[in-house]
């Protein structure tokens, strides 16, 4: 289950590829939506972690439109049911993933990430 | 007193793919319940394990933590990838797995954001050829083949533990005797300033084994 959480904390480390690594583009994603249990405390503490122009346009590519471009001051209930549906209940099972700059491709394949490289490509 | 993990939905096939707990593997499992409270009290917010296998270790400290952590565990080896997946949902604890090697797909979104970092490495000293080809073949042997002193993939991890770590967090260790414990937590203390200490040791069979935790030294 590549959920838009671990996506958000991936990167490409390709050889030498330090810059615009992030974040990964999906392609061919294929979607299934799991519900999960809602704990906005969880959610306030993650928070701080999260690249939140990557979350969000991420989120828009794969069609979810429900979070704001700016971060909210203001974590009510709605934007943090939002943020949980979208950080936790989308789950990417197939597709793969692109790095932005240097095009290498991440296959994921029963929901998971294979995030290997080649021996000659590790940096 | 904490339950280990169900693993009844894993059959012995699955162990001709992924590496079955053993010793190792609860001595660790009881050094993280001595530490418990302890681990609580840094309140985390993201775990790592690597190499995390049957998933069984992760599954352990998400019955400790609860579900206000992330948990995220890699394996070179996919089939461990699949049976991580598994026992994380057996037992109620949502994993997060990644098919990749060390910390490595996650390096650079996580600079020292890391609360506790557990790993159980190919810790058996081998021959350098056999522990290179398990990395490479990315099957069970790559559980233990650890190379002439057994250290070969736990010197990667070592060099990267500093820049992973968050400023209060803690990784645990599993290591052997002929692993050289005391030059390990001298290396990482005059090169890193992480202070280790062996919280936990056991002989078992014929593996002495050692549970060291790591913490950043303040003073």
């Amino acid at each position: 289950m590549v959920r838009l959480i671990t996506h958000n904390l991936l990167a490409c480390h390709a050889k030498d590829c330090n810059t615009n690594n992030f974040p990964l583009a999906f392609k061919d994603a294929q979607l299934e939506i799991r519900e999960a249990e809602f704990n906005p405390e969880f959610l306030k503490g993650f928070l701080p972690k999260i690249e939140w122009t990557a979350l969000v346009d991420t989120a828009r590519q794969l069609g979810d439109t429900s979070l704001p471009l700016e971060q909210p001051e203001m974590l009510d209930d709605e934007f943090l049911k939002n943020l949980h549906h979208v950080l936790l209940e989308i789950h990417v099972e197939e597709g793969s993933m692109t790095c932005p700059n240097c095009g290498h491709v991440y296959p994921i394949s029963n929901g998971i990430p294979n995030m290997l490289l080649a021996e000659h490509e590790i940096g | 007193m904490i339950s280990t993990p169900d693993l009844s939905h894993l059959r012995t096939a699955d162990y001709d793919q992924v590496y079955e707990p053993a010793e190792d593997t609860f001595i660790l499992l009881d050094a993280l319940e001595e530490d418990a409270e302890g681990l609580k009290a840094i309140k985390p917010s993201v775990c790592l394990e690597i190499g995390s296998g049957s998933g069984c270790v992760t599954s352990f400290i998400g019955n400790i933590l609860g579900p206000s952590v992330l948990y995220l565990c890699t394996d070179i080896n996919p089939y461990a990838c699949k049976c991580t997946r598994w026992t994380g949902i057996q037992n109620k604890v949502d994993i997060n797995v990644v098919n990749g090697s060390l910390a490595t797909p996650f390096g650079f979104r996580l600079v020292r954001q890391i609360d506790i970092i557990v790993f159980n490495p190919p810790y058996v000293p081998t021959s350098e050829e056999e522990a290179f080809g398990a990395q490479i073949s990315r099957d069970i042997g790559g559980a233990w083949a650890g190379g002439s002193d057994g250290m070969q993939v736990t010197n990667i991890l070592l060099n990267q533990i500093e820049a992973l770590l968050s400023p209060s967090g803690r990784f645990y260790l599993v290591a052997l005797k002929q692993n050289n414990v005391p030059n390990i937590i001298q290396t990482m203390q005059e090169a890193y300033r992480l202070k280790g200490e062996v919280v936990l040791q056991r002989r078992a069979g014929r593996e002495h084994l050692f549970i060291i935790r790591f913490v950043r030294n303040l003073s």
